[in-house]
């Protein structure tokens, strides 16, 4: 009989391996510098068509015509898709079964509700002849006006925010709390919208083998998307095969199925062969979510002696006019400084554009440049440094909830930090450094943080006759070396090297791993795999502790440990027996075990549950120009048990340049009356380009958490845009003594104007 | 996209008489062409691809002293050429603070001269833009046009030139060949852009089918070869255009300035030319007020387009700084970062 185990915690078999905290190269890392490793688009299927979305160029209104037949007599073109003719769906694009459902646009009616919504397809037998087509349907339209901006329309409380997160929540009574303080300050802070940019655009190919589905297409999130499909076709999941072994980025938007790719899918089914949709780069600016704007209003009281006594974080954001997405923006603020009352409130308007969804650091990433750069603005009422401010106001426990953290080395990551920058050297007052070449030079910081959480996923272990190893979870490879990390998990999970055994991940036929997003994959495919070894182990021990004919026949009371394919005796480890053997012995070909990674509820209970980081910036600030170029950046992060330090160095670095991007380049440009977006290309929508991003330090101090989860992983996909915008906005402060609220920093705002 | 023919012609004669047909437009490289093809923003019937034509892609040194460009050099190639970079060190440093290496190296010269402005009411085609459709309006005017110009616009156009490589061109007093079915002729560099005024699809002097077959840098623009700087401000520090731009050149005989020579990009539909600023300069001694009375000169007559103002003050700065640093000297080296602020002053080590 299997003793009754808890997987995740009980000792009885212990595991032995050392993949886990090894440095390793990324597994896939040749494969995509040589150009074999086969991103969605690269699938050519035999007979394939293409196919192009016509969008829109208003933002409100209706298509009043599409010159259908201009387009069907191009050359090549097979088929023009229309509202008027687009095979049926099973269910309603604009329904909502679940709250991760989002509405969107396929052909559903003449409607348009912003720029770039699909309003057409063109298929033909080539990408060239399909676009043509789609130039050719030239369409008309009857515009409305359209609304954009935060002041484009009625502002109302929403229903919640993020996901099912109150829009007001308070914590002590903050306007007492501000009106007893010796200093009150009150500023507003804006960041524009945002879009994810990944390099890599949204991307199907779509087949149909009769009732069965087959989909290349990038996704965070397979089985999800699967379920979603099978819904809209009125299908069986099992009879929808989505494959995506590897995303060239997805930072929270191809965390969801969208518009574009259920269009791929209906133009495969209405010409009957298989057929590809890549959005072209402008028309990523539409249907596939982007970062709300934010207005932002800080609040802050504290004592003379800089004790933080009250914070109100207001925020104002936007969602589209016919779906509800709210971003966050505010709650980063119930969990970083230790404030005795806290409130944070929202309000929102519906505007003309796509709806707002996940982006990387969802609410964190706009919340925190407001909060830190406040928190800098009272740090500076009290006559504090800025570091020596946060940690007087160290929150020990989590300040609106009370709770303990699982874990948190903050101030190991502060002190360690600022060692490492040289931040002590700095002058309180702003403007007061200068380079030999007479620079402004200034310096700033920002407390990071983000969530530990995890979602729901499930593995499959397998050990065969050979002694070799098979680890499954449909996980999701986005760039941050998922492959890589997860192999190096499923290797230590069945006490095995790396290189016998095998992970496969990557597809929706696997065990469900949940979605690779808000930095929990690794903690829940990680835990998933972690358990599904566990369970492996536990029914060879099974075998092996009960059969006469073994050296650990008896050994069930004393436990076994796995250790290099073989389990031995714990109290006796000169006494053990090969994987191989036990199996041959058994006369069984392999063994099976399955093992899911969920959020402990006890643990969630009891704790709060976070990454932290501290973020120190040096910035250059020409004095009369106003150009600004950032010179040091020093990161260093809690994020629990590190699982593979090269790649988390990797995301840590890759977060604090996105933080650059965000305190100075990120901006997409929207024309106010027409609510097209003016700069929809990676030439005008900037991001930080090499010369933008200096020598950048980043790591990890040790940090166990025994709660988290049982490898005690936190995540560090997001951790590294929040506080690092923050600390690059404040180190502008502190070079000019210009306080810039309105993000991205720009020439506007620093060059002398006189 | 509209049908077009294709030509490639192997002489420029060749190239001039394929280019006759109306609607012909002349392809180098294409680094904008294509783009603006593909977004649908222009419509040309032929194509002349120019590539194939040996005679364009010479850099020579004339009898007279002259430097003579062929219009295919590329942008890179011409940037490092030691001996150009050496006789004309703010045109390598404007060619190098442009775009990003990738387009350097297919970037030619003619066409450098002759890309479209970035006014994005230009790109899209669902925006009003006289320059795209004469008289269908201006939405720039009041769009977003942070980066719009301050200095020669129209009520009909506010959209700048946004060349780097034409403002030490401007500057230095460099010559475009032409060459077209009545033959060969030349205009100032100066002289090839046009300001908008009512007829802003009008950019160039250039008649349809008249191609630009070269530049010529003349021999007397060596002299500033001791004291020239390009800048360049810009929102991010490299791959991006500029919000303003500054070339200056100075002659300087025993602290005093003999001659000077200052242009802006980023401001105009053109590469603007400072003579008021150069005449007031020129014997005067070189420092800070000085430079400021000249900034005040090459600025006296602009004016704001939009939402734009601070780009007036933040022009003057440039100017200044470009005088100042032009009197430190030329650097012995091309800086890191061409045209940076962060590398204007000689010996400043930026990645430190």
């Amino acid at each position: 009989m299997t003793p009754e185990l808890n997987l995740s915690r009980d000792p009885a078999h212990l595991r032995h391996g050392s993949n886990i905290g090894q440095p390793l190269s990324r597994v896939d890392g040749l494969a995509k510098v040589t150009g074999r490793a086969t991103y969605a688009a690269d699938n050519n299927p035999p007979g394939l068509l293409y196919a192009v979305l016509a969008v829109s160029s208003i933002a409100r209104g209706r298509v009043a015509a599409l010159d259908v037949d201009a387009a069907k007599a191009h050359p090549g073109v097979v088929e023009v898709m229309t509202q008027a003719n687009r095979p049926p769906l099973h269910a309603d694009p604009d329904g909502k079964p679940n709250p991760f459902s989002f509405r969107f646009e396929a052909l559903q009616n003449d409607r348009v509700r912003y720029a770039n919504q699909p309003i057409a397809v063109v298929i033909a037998e080539s990408l060239e002849a399909a676009t043509e087509g789609a130039a050719l349907l030239a369409p008309r339209y009857e515009a409305e006006p359209a609304r954009i901006g935060l002041d484009a329309a009625a502002a109302y409380v929403p229903p919640v925010v993020g996901m099912g997160m109150p829009a007001e929540q308070r914590h002590g009574d903050v306007e007492a709390a501000l009106s007893a303080s010796d200093k009150q300050i009150t500023a507003i802070y804006e960041t524009p919208p945002h879009y994810h940019n990944a390099m890599e655009p949204h991307a199907i190919v779509a087949e149909w083998q009769g009732d069965r589905l087959v989909i290349d297409t990038p996704t965070q999130g397979l089985v999800m998307m699967r379920a979603r499909l099978a819904e809209l076709f009125g299908i069986a999941p099992e009879n929808i095969l989505i494959r995506s072994p590897y995303l060239g980025g997805g930072f929270g938007g191809k965390g969801l199925m969208a518009g574009p790719q259920v269009l791929g899918i209906l133009a495969a089914k209405m010409v009957g062969r298989p057929v590809k949709l890549v959005a072209r780069r402008e028309q990523l600016y539409g249907p596939f979510g982007h970062r709300s704007p934010t207005r932002q209003t800080l609040r802050l009281g504290a004592s003379n002696a800089g004790q933080l006594a009250g914070i109100h974080h207001h925020a104002r954001i936007a969602t589209s006019s016919f779906e509800d997405f709210y971003e966050a923006a505010a709650h980063v603020t119930h969990t970083l400084y230790a404030a005795p009352a806290i409130a944070t409130t929202y309000d929102a308007v519906r505007v003309d554009t796509g709806t707002p969804l996940f982006v990387r650091a969802p609410g964190i990433a706009p919340g925190s440049i407001a909060l830190e750069s406040a928190v800098d603005e009272m740090a500076a009422a009290c006559g504090l440094d800025p570091l020596a401010f946060r940690v007087k106001n160290y929150a020990e426990v989590e300040p609106s909830t009370g709770k303990p953290f699982s874990s948190k080395a903050l101030r190991d990551c502060y002190t360690q930090g600022a060692e490492r920058f040289g931040w002590w050297e700095r002058p309180l007052k702003p403007r007061m450094m200068r380079d030999k070449d007479g620079f402004l030079v200034g310096w700033g910081m920002g407390t990071a943080t983000f969530h530990a959480l995890m979602f729901a996923g499930q593995a499959r272990a397998v050990i065969r006759r050979d002694g070799s190893g098979v680890v499954e979870s449909g996980a999701h490879d986005m760039g941050q070396g998922a492959w890589t990390a997860f192999a190096q998990i499923a290797a230590d999970s069945l006490a095995l090297d790396r290189d016998q055994v095998t992970f496969k991940a990557g597809t929706s036929d696997l065990p469900d791993a949940g979605i690779a997003g808000g930095s929990a994959h690794t903690a829940t495919v990680g835990t998933a795999i972690h358990n599904a070894g566990a369970a492996v182990i536990a029914k060879l021990a099974e075998l092996a502790t009960s059969d006469q004919r073994s050296p650990l026949f008896g050994a069930g009371n004393a436990g076994v440990i796995a250790r290099q394919g073989r389990l031995l005796r714990r109290d006796d480890e000169g006494r053990g027996e090969s994987y191989a053997d036990i199996l041959a012995r058994a006369g069984l070909d392999e063994v099976e075990g399955s093992g899911s990674g969920v959020p402990d509820p006890t643990a969630n209970e009891q704790y709060a549950m976070h990454s932290h980081g501290a973020v120190f910036a040096e910035v250059k600030v020409d004095p009369d120009l106003g150009q600004v170029r950032v010179t040091r950046m020093v990161g260093a992060f809690a994020a629990g048990r590190i699982i593979n330090p090269k790649l988390v160095k990797s995301q840590l670095v890759g977060g604090m340049i996105w933080g650059i991007s965000l305190a100075l380049h990120e901006e997409a440009i929207t024309d106010r009356r027409s609510g097209r977006i003016m700069n929809a290309n990676l030439g005008e929508y900037h991001v930080p380009v090499n010369a933008d991003v200096p020598a950048i330090e980043a790591f990890t101090v040790e940090e166990h958490d025994p709660f988290v989860n049982p490898l005690g992983i936190k995540g560090v996909g997001e951790i590294g845009i929040t506080g690092s915008a923050g600390a690059v906005a404040n180190a502008v402060a502190h070079a000019t003594g210009i306080r810039v609220r309105r993000f991205p920093v720009r020439i506007s705002d620093l060059a002398r104007r006189a | 996209m509209n049908r077009f023919d294709y030509v490639k012609p192997a002489t420029v004669a060749e190239a001039i008489a394929a280019a006759g047909a109306p609607g012909a437009a002349y392809l180098a490289s294409g680094t904008n062409l294509l783009d603006l093809m593909k977004g649908n923003v222009v419509q040309p019937a032929r194509l002349v691809d120019i590539t194939q034509i040996k005679e364009l892609t010479r850099i020579e040194r004339l009898g007279n002293g002259d430097v003579r460009i062929g219009a295919l050099v590329r942008n890179a190639d011409l940037a490092c050429d030691a001996s150009f970079a050496r006789d004309f060190p703010a045109v390598a440093e404007a060619l190098l603070s442009g775009a990003s290496a990738q387009l350097r190296n297919a970037a030619t010269v003619g066409g450098n001269l002759l890309q479209r402005t970035r006014c994005a009411y230009f790109y899209d085609t669902a925006s009003a833009c006289n320059k795209r459709i004469p008289g269908s309006g201006c939405d720039a005017r009041d769009g977003e046009n942070s980066q719009h110009a301050v200095l020669g616009w129209s009520a009909a156009c506010i959209a700048t030139n946004p060349s780097d490589f034409c403002v030490p061109l401007a500057a230095l007093d460099a010559v475009v060949e032409i060459a077209g079915a009545s033959g060969r002729r030349e205009v100032a560099l100066e002289a090839l852009h046009l300001l908008p005024g009512t007829t802003p699809e009008r950019e160039t002097v250039l008649a349809p089918g008249e191609m630009i077959v070269a530049v010529r840098l003349p021999a007397a623009a060596r002299a500033f070869a001791r004291h020239a700087r390009y800048l360049k401000v810009r929102e991010r520090n490299s791959y991006a255009f500029a919000v303003v731009s500054a070339a200056a050149g100075l002659v300087i005989e025993n602290g005093s300035i003999k001659q000077a020579r200052l242009a802006l990009g980023g401001v105009a539909a053109k590469p603007w030319r400072a003579h008021d600023a150069e005449a007031l300069l020129a014997g005067q001694t070189s420092d800070a007020r000085v430079f400021e009375q000249a900034a005040d000169a090459a600025l006296r007559d602009a004016k704001p387009s939009g939402d734009n103002a601070y780009k007036i003050p933040l022009a003057r700065q440039l100017i200044a700084r470009a005088l100042q640093a032009a009197a430190q000297g030329t650097p012995s080296r091309m800086p890191a970062l061409p045209a940076s602020p962060f590398s204007s002053v000689p010996g400043v080590l930026h990645d430190a």
